[in-house]
């Protein structure tokens, strides 16, 4: 194999004409390349929710006391205990898609149910894609809600002013309470995760105080709840007969602005420059604190916004710990989502009807409504830890390596 | 450990990176790889250590077929790798980084330090290594931390030693001491293969020189049968000329006036101290020294990335002292920094993309605070072919380029857009020869197109090529300043070891 390199030119002369030539720069096709890509990305989450289901499964049967006593006695009649199995996974799952999806006041449910799931969804994405791990979710919805609230309650205004006012009192008072965060991490290093674990009581003992005060107590109650939000802050239903408000509308269009923002604008690129190196964003004079704090507030906003939507949508009213566990819900589907727009409003939905499904299934059947907790609870970690669906269902590595860039994120920076 | 390499095809997506590569290398040799950037070498490489599977190919040791599913693997049969970009944490100390992974214990779960240091110490002096156990790596200069990589390999055992252009980042005297540990531990036995783009070092220390070429083998030889011309054109595919054409400077204005500028480095010491110099429109000026001598912070504290504690820095004679990166961008001042993986790019972002990295903000990549994405790729598109950036797409996530294309991807963002003054901090380090000679033709172009250009390069093979001025630092001070012409490796040199001329 030995040939003298001064004789390689004349064995490859068309090579030093056209550099581009050649097999190392064949190039994939765009569009098929995209969609390839994009299938690839989507068998981890599915594969992941399959398994979270078959497992779910499990658990719904063996906590279940009449299908265990049939286990019981599994020698003596095999055929009982693996029907009776059976006929309470299948009931139990038929319920729960019957009461999400199955009919048009079920998918309503599900609709409302995600539509502040995904906004808050996209508040962890929007702070994740900047580097950020933004656990403050909960806190940001509560200070936004509030800040609605006491709009919708103190003015009396037409819908046309009142219900825009409110919208954005919920963005700034959620983009305040995420700013603080990027504030202390831009101007003493304090790392977010534990600012905003931190706010997040803070706004909680902040709710409860408001409820305490005649500006947000409902008169002559002594029970910390707020008045009904008046109908001029209400989000209207744009379609007669089918239950789902503005809101959802709004989520959809908010997923659309923050991909455009993300993709598409220079403040995008800088944030996603700064989460995925500081030192170049640096280097190339990009405001890396002035960045930092932008990022939160917007990704606050986002979380503020979805507070108001619960307020001014399906829950009229404020009270004490109000719904906090969104927050929490949002960093596993933004996890799920993979921290893209259009993956929050995938993952968004399937929660949403998790969520929505679970009240029927358990009025239905006799399985309680933490299974769906479970399972969700199930998808994070497979999703999370990608190793252990790879393993169950035989798929290559590549296939699955995105996911784990999201979770391998937890607090790195 | 005889390893023979044995058909090696390795496909990435779009990218051909090895195609039928037969290899061997022979027990107590030193065998040198060369090749243009992108030509597979660190591929190939990663492929041996386990850490790419091939896609076809086998990997033999002593004759015995091998199949690594993973470094650990790769390690265990007596393979160490020292990579391009090095893999050390920096707040360990040398022994903690050296054990890592293969701690040794005391008993089950408890660390043995004392153990791991003595046997550091015991490598270290057996190979000449010199280094301090118990010294954080993050304190080291790039040339310790090359030698703690090595006794990284050393304490596995190592067989076969992968070295991945161990010595870009060195300076000349500590090339010589490399070289000399590689002759050593090649004549104890071991393997060596030799990842180099220097021709004389490869020359002196190779006993065999495989050729790669986009992927391909395309030439075995011998220092003794090739000279350095001969090595270049056949690496390259063509004539390479290895010394710049250029007339003399005819410079006008000064640009850049750097008045009594003092600088603190990270840990608070005076790093620049009192420096003082112009650079006119159309000249080069290089300055040269040994690493740590202070060049690094004096060219963060002109670029705006390091305020000055003193002094003042000037622009076409506006004072711009402390101003940030983003305004001196704006002034027309373009920079290649040092340290492309940290400074220069985003790894994950694409090529296109890193190719604005710092022009985001003006027209015609954006309007508002809209980017235009086609003019960001009709850019990309022409500073690819410009500068013959090797990358199977300009969407590319340009991490995934080797690291000769990456650093041409930041050369050619930054000559793209000065308009000024041009700071070119260690401009082609990784390049290979072909693409060293195209970038100091543009360099000289800058210059005679009426751009400042300032030299930051501790290759004194290129501040001698390009340089119409040369600034010696030593210890923080300029020591001393010599023309274009009178510039000699000797001239330099006895400056740049601090002796007074
Ligand atoms: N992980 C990867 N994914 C896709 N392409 C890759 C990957 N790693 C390397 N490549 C491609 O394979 C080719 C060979 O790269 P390699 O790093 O081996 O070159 P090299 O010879 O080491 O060059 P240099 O001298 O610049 O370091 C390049 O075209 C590169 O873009
Ligand atoms: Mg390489």
């Amino acid at each position: 194999m030995t040939a003298p390199p001064t004789e390689a030119p004349e064995a490859l002369p068309s090579d030093a004409d056209d550099p581009l030539a050649g097999a190392p720069h064949e190039r994939r096709p765009g569009v098929v390349g995209a969609l390839r890509e994009l299938a690839l990305g989507l068998i981890g989450p599915l594969l992941a929710i399959l398994t979270a289901l078959i497992v779910g499964a499990l658990i719904i049967v063996f906590t279940d006391p009449t299908t265990l006593e049939a286990w019981g006695s599994f020698f003596s009649a095999p055929g009982t205990a693996l029907a009776d199995s059976w006929d309470l996974i299948a009931t139990s799952y038929r319920a729960l898609f019957d009461s999400s999806l199955g009919s048009q006041r079920a998918l309503a449910r599900t609709l409302v149910q995600s539509t502040p799931l995904i906004l808050v969804g996209l508040s962890v994405a929007l702070a994740f894609k900047a580097g950020m791990f933004n656990i403050g979710g909960a806190g940001q919805l509560i200070v936004g809600a509030m800040a609605a609230a006491w709009i919708g309650i103190t003015f009396d205004l037409p819908q046309v002013v009142h219900l825009p006012l409110a919208l954005v009192a919920g963005v700034i008072g959620g983009a305040v309470w995420g700013g603080i965060v990027g504030f202390l991490k831009a101007r003493t290093g304090a790392h977010e995760v534990i600012t905003s674990i931190m706010l997040n009581f803070v706004a909680l003992r902040l709710l409860d105080y408001a409820l305490s005060t005649d500006t947000f107590r409902r008169p002559g109650r002594s029970d910390p709840i707020s008045p009904e939000m008046p109908a001029s802050v209400r989000l209207p239903e744009p379609i007669d007969s089918f239950q789902v408000h503005l809101g959802f509308v709004i989520a959809l269009l908010v997923a659309w602005g923050a991909w455009w923002l993300l993709q598409r604008t220079t403040i995008g690129f800088r944030m996603r420059a700064v989460g995925a190196n500081a030192k170049a964003a640096r280097y190339a004079g990009m405001g890396v604190a002035a960045t930092t704090v932008l990022s939160m507030g917007i990704a606050g906003g986002l979380a503020g916004l979805g507070g108001t939507t619960i307020l001014l949508g399906s829950t009229p009213r404020l009270t004490g710990g109000f719904f906090a566990s969104v927050g929490f819900d949002a960093i596993a589907l933004a996890l799920l989502g993979r921290a893209s727009p259009i993956g929050v409003v995938g993952a968004g939905l399937l929660f949403g009807a998790l969520q929505a499904g679970s009240t029927g299934m358990q009025a239905q059947t006799s399985t309680p409504i933490d299974i769906i907790f479970v399972i969700q609870a199930l998808i994070i970690l497979f999703v999370a830890a990608p190793a252990i669906v790879r393993t169950v269902w035989r798929v290559k590595e590549t296939r699955l390596g995105a996911g784990q860039r999201f979770s391998a994120g937890w607090g790195a920076q | 450990m005889r390893v023979e390499l044995r058909g090696i095809t390795k496909r990435f997506p779009g990218v051909v990176a090895n195609e039928d590569v037969n290899l061997v290398v022979e027990p107590g040799q030193v065998h040198a790889l060369l090749g243009e950037n992108g030509a597979g070498k660190s591929t190939l490489m990663n492929v041996l250590f386990g850490l790419y599977r091939q896609t076809e190919g086998e990997v033999l040791l002593d004759g015995v077929p091998a199949s690594f599913s993973s470094p650990a693997d790769a390690i265990d049969a007596g393979i160490g790798m020292v990579h391009q970009h090095f893999m050390l944490v920096p707040v360990f100390t040398v022994a903690e980084n050296v054990m890592l992974g293969v701690e040794p214990t005391s008993a089950p779960g408890v660390l043995d330090r004392d153990a791991a240091r003595r046997r550091v110490l015991e490598l270290s002096a057996r190979h000449g290594l010199d280094v301090d156990p118990d010294a954080m790596v993050e304190d080291l200069p790039v040339g310790v931390q090359q030698r703690v990589e090595i006794l990284k390999a050393l304490y596995r055992e190592a067989d076969c030693l992968i070295l991945d252009e161990p010595t870009a980042v060195l300076t000349p005297s500590e090339i010589d001491d490399m070289l000399e540990i590689i002759r050593r531990l090649a004549d104890e036995g071991r393997s060596v293969i030799f990842i180099s783009h220097k021709l004389r070092e490869v020359r002196a220390i190779a006993d065999t020189i495989t050729i790669l070429r986009r992927g391909r083998v395309v030439g075995t030889t011998t220092p003794d049968e090739s000279d350095e011309q001969e090595l270049a054109t056949a690496m390259v595919g063509r004539d390479v000329q290895l010394v710049v054409d250029r007339s003399a400077a005819s410079p006008t204005d000064v640009v850049l006036r750097v008045s009594d500028l003092r600088v603190r480095d990270e840990r608070d010491q005076l790093a620049v101290a009192d420096v003082s110099f112009d650079v006119r429109a159309g000249e080069i000026v290089a300055i040269a020294g040994v690493q740590g001598n202070g060049q690094s912070e004096l060219v963060s504290a002109i670029v705006g990335l390091r305020r000055p504690t003193a002094g003042r820095v000037e622009l076409d004679g506006t004072d711009v002292t402390g101003a940030n990166p983003a305004r001196m961008v704006e002034l027309g001042v373009a920079h290649v920094p040092e340290d492309r993986q940290r400074d220069g790019l985003i790894s994950s972002f694409p090529v296109s993309d890193n190719l604005v990295l710092n022009l985001t903000g003006r027209s015609p990549y954006s309007r508002g605070i809209r980017m235009d994405r086609r003019a960001i790729r009709e850019n990309a598109e022409r500073l690819v072919q410009d500068f013959d950036i090797r990358t199977s797409s300009i969407d590319a996530a340009v991490g995934t380029l080797s690291g000769g294309n990456q650093q041409k991807v930041i050369v050619g963002r930054e000559m793209s857009h000065t308009e000024r003054l041009l700071v070119l901090s260690q401009p082609t380090r990784g390049l290979d020869v072909g693409s060293i000679q195209y970038i100091h033709h543009r360099i000289v172009q800058a210059r005679d197109q009426g751009l400042a250009v300032l030299l930051n390069s501790s290759e004194l093979d290129e501040v001698l090529a390009l340089a119409d001025r040369v600034i010696v630092m030593y210890r923080g001070g300029v020591i001393g300043e010599v023309s274009g012409e009178e510039a000699t490796r000797d001239s330099v040199g006895m400056l740049m070891a601090g002796a007074r001329a």
